[in-house]
């Protein structure tokens, strides 16, 4: 078998006594949707700036269909073609949709002595943004049209529209999904699929498995910084996906909690030892995910 | 496609001319330096003559001169404030820029295009310390061009002390008696025999011999006025148009004017204006140096303060400690009227044109129409200011809003 279009092994990344990620290993491939899902502050974002440049890992490696790959800033992962989507950080509200394609790689013309001081070929500007536009399925009439004007999901397909446009093959997606109503983030679903069917590696980072499942053909489930497993769809429901992100044994915890709490209460009626009894079982349970969840925070 | 347009021709409003007009960042600067234009065109209303003294040649070369002065500046302005920062240095650098033009010249000997040259030199520089600290220190440019409103003042004077023993302005007079110069006009006219100097100093290019003509054919009225002459130091009477041709300021202002607006709205730099201001994070993650152009900004404030500078400092033939006071605040009022937003992102040099345009005609109508007192000007400009910013807000609503 072919080695992955990225992989990434044992990833470690450090801040200061801080340990964000303790050996992450995943992989993606071409036409394949890889899953990134895990609670707030389990290192889903700090896996992903590790992937697109912006953090260099403290140990671990990762390779770019079997050769290792060292990536210095974002500029130097975008050159190899991992194009990042952020949920707010890839669009300017105030300019038109075909200022914001361009953002940065502006088409110019061959007057390149010129340096930034070259003129913008804005017709083909124009024409492009509105044709890769129309390829994902969005019909923008006026490519002068200001972006603040586009709904929260014609935003993030923009962003993806302009990654493939520029040559992107692996896109990684940060929380498209977050603040998006159910239509809205269906959009963006649908269009994770047609990046998918172009061939190309998604990584979908979420937190919500409904976003998730339907689009996914790989979980990785990241939780305190460690790599919980990677799973293909066949072997997982979405149940057990997300008894696996939330922690099985937390919830387990949680709900012999609530139980303990049920039965205090009705020890309460009868009296005797059984309501002392009942009332430590909660109280230690109760005590017992505080710990934890303060041991969560110490950890980041 | 057509199925695609089909299905979303729902969500998109075709919008009226109108409306397209309303949502150009400068449409307001416009309409209301047409406003101001007939406003004073009758209030200045001369029943005798039956025509009205806003309009007379003179009237029209006084405020133009004025509105071109402070358009310059607002130019540099704009397009800084569209990249997200302010420049609060920009009056004092004026300042400072006068005293390095001109004590060269008249203390050291320097020719004036060598001073031209040193004092170009120098805005860029200053440009370069604003924009890499504001880089560095990551604090609003508010504060740090603040300081160094106080701090370019301040070495301005006490440089100027050092170099003149005491006084606050070095004078072209200090020439007299160098190279053979005899008097102040002289003075004058070895610095308009530079080439250089030439470019900041007098009519624009040809509107002398425009006007002449336009005079000989009766559409300027002519005036008997004493002329100089620097080879003999005679002044002899002479039937001259009313008005010499258009200030040179004027034509650094309309193409300095032209060249930003090409710049902004045509060039990849111009995007990355735009970007720059609009979301600093989201331009850098596409590749854009944001700070790189936030230098270059400031660069093109100082550039555009210093040009003022030059022009002033050869008319009035005097450096001065305070020159340039208040005019950072005059060049943010011409952007906000323009249309630019406080926040970045969002602007337009053609607005600046216009609002620098309002500010010349307010500031000058009010001593051309005789029974409104001057003293109303500032009145005007900060009831302008008002109406600017919240039409402006009132449009970016309009302009944003999601369907």
């Amino acid at each position: 078998m072919a080695a992955p279009l990225v992989e990434l092994k044992d990833i470690v990344k450090t801040f200061g006594s801080v340990i964000a990620l303790n050996g992450v290993t995943t992989s993606v491939d071409k036409g394949q949707v890889l899953c990134l899902l895990g609670d707030n502050g389990a290192g889903k974002s700090t896996l992903i700036k590790t992937l697109s440049g912006v953090h260099t890992p403290t140990s671990g490696q990762i390779y770019m269909e079997g050769q290792p790959v060292t990536f210095r800033s974002p500029r130097d992962a975008q050159r190899l073609g991992i194009a990042t989507v952020h949920q707010h950080l890839s669009i300017q509200p105030l300019m038109s949709v075909s200022r914001n394609f361009f953002m940065g790689q502006e088409p110019t013309s061959e007057r390149k002595w010129l340096g930034p001081l070259n003129l913008i070929k804005k017709d083909f500007a124009d024409t492009t943004a509105r044709e890769e536009m129309a390829k994902m399925g969005i019909d923008i009439r006026d490519p002068n049209q200001i972006v603040g004007t586009m709904s929260g999901g014609e935003r993030q397909v923009l962003a993806i529209a302009r990654a493939i446009y520029f040559g992107a093959k692996v896109l990684i997606l940060d929380e498209p999904t977050a603040a998006l109503g159910v239509k809205q983030a269906g959009v963006v679903l649908r269009y994770i699929a047609q990046v998918k069917a172009k061939g190309l590696a998604v990584v979908f980072i979420t937190h919500n498995v409904h976003h998730a499942y339907p689009v996914a053909d790989k979980f990785t489930i990241l939780k305190r910084g460690q790599s919980y497993g990677t799973f293909m769809k066949e072997e997982v429901s979405r149940e057990d996906v997300l008894a696996m992100m939330a922690g099985k044994e937390e919830l387990d915890a949680l709900e012999a909690e609530l139980e303990e709490f049920a039965r205090a209460d009705d020890a309460k009626g009868k009296g005797g030892d059984s309501e002392f009894e009942a009332a430590a079982a909660a109280e230690h349970a109760l005590a017992k995910s505080l710990h934890e969840e303060s041991d969560h925070f110490k950890k980041g | 496609m057509a199925s695609a347009s089909a299905k979303t021709d729902e969500r998109v409003r075709e919008l009226s001319w109108f409306n397209r007009l309303l949502s150009r960042p400068e449409f307001g600067a416009l309409s209301g330096a047409i406003l101001v234009f007939v406003m004073f065109t009758i209030f200045a209303w001369d029943a005798s003559t039956n025509s009205s003294g806003f309009l007379g040649w003179r009237a029209v070369v006084t405020w133009l001169k004025f509105s071109a002065e402070i358009g310059i500046i607002g130019i540099g302005a704009t397009l800084l404030m569209i990249g997200g920062e302010f420049d609060l240095s920009v009056g004092s650098i004026i300042g400072m820029t006068s005293l390095i033009l001109l004590a060269p010249i008249v203390l050291y000997g320097w020719a004036p295009w060598q001073a031209i040259l040193l004092t170009l030199a120098v805005a860029v520089l200053l440009g370069w310390i604003n924009g890499t600290l504001v880089n560095a220190t990551g604090l609003p440019s508010f504060i740090v061009t603040l300081a160094f409103l106080y701090i370019y003042r301040g070495l301005t004077l006490v440089v100027t002390r050092a170099l003149t023993g005491g006084a606050t302005r070095v004078d072209i007079q200090a020439l007299v008696g160098q190279n053979g110069i005899a008097d102040v006009p002289q003075a004058r006219e070895f610095i308009r025999s530079d080439r250089l100097a030439q470019l900041f100093s007098g009519e624009v290019w040809l509107s002398p011999k425009i006007v002449g003509f336009l005079g000989n054919i009766g559409l300027i009225p002519i005036q008997t006025r004493n002329v100089l002459d620097p080879a003999t130091g005679q002044r002899t009477p002479m039937d001259l148009p009313i008005i010499d041709g258009i200030p040179v300021a004027v034509g650094w202002w309309i193409g300095l004017t032209i060249l930003a607006i090409i710049l902004l709205q045509r060039t990849q730099l111009g995007n990355w204006i735009f970007g720059t201001g609009g979301h600093a994070e989201s331009a850098r993650n596409m590749g854009v140096p944001t700070n790189r152009v936030k230098i270059l900004l400031f660069m093109g404030t100082a550039l555009c303060g210093t040009i003022l500078s030059i022009l002033q400092v050869f008319e009035a033939g005097s450096s001065e400690v305070l020159r340039g006071q208040l005019k950072e605040f005059e060049a943010i009022i011409v952007a906000v009227i323009g249309g630019t937003l406080l926040t970045g992102g969002y602007g337009s040099v053609a607005g600046a044109f216009w609002g620098a345009l309002i500010y010349g005609m307010i500031a000058r109508g009010t001593e051309i129409v005789r029974w409104m007192p001057n003293d109303w000007f500032r009145i005007f400009l900060g009831v302008g200011l008002l109406a600017a910013v919240l039409f402006n807000t009132y449009i970016r609503k309009r302009a944003t809003e999601a369907k």
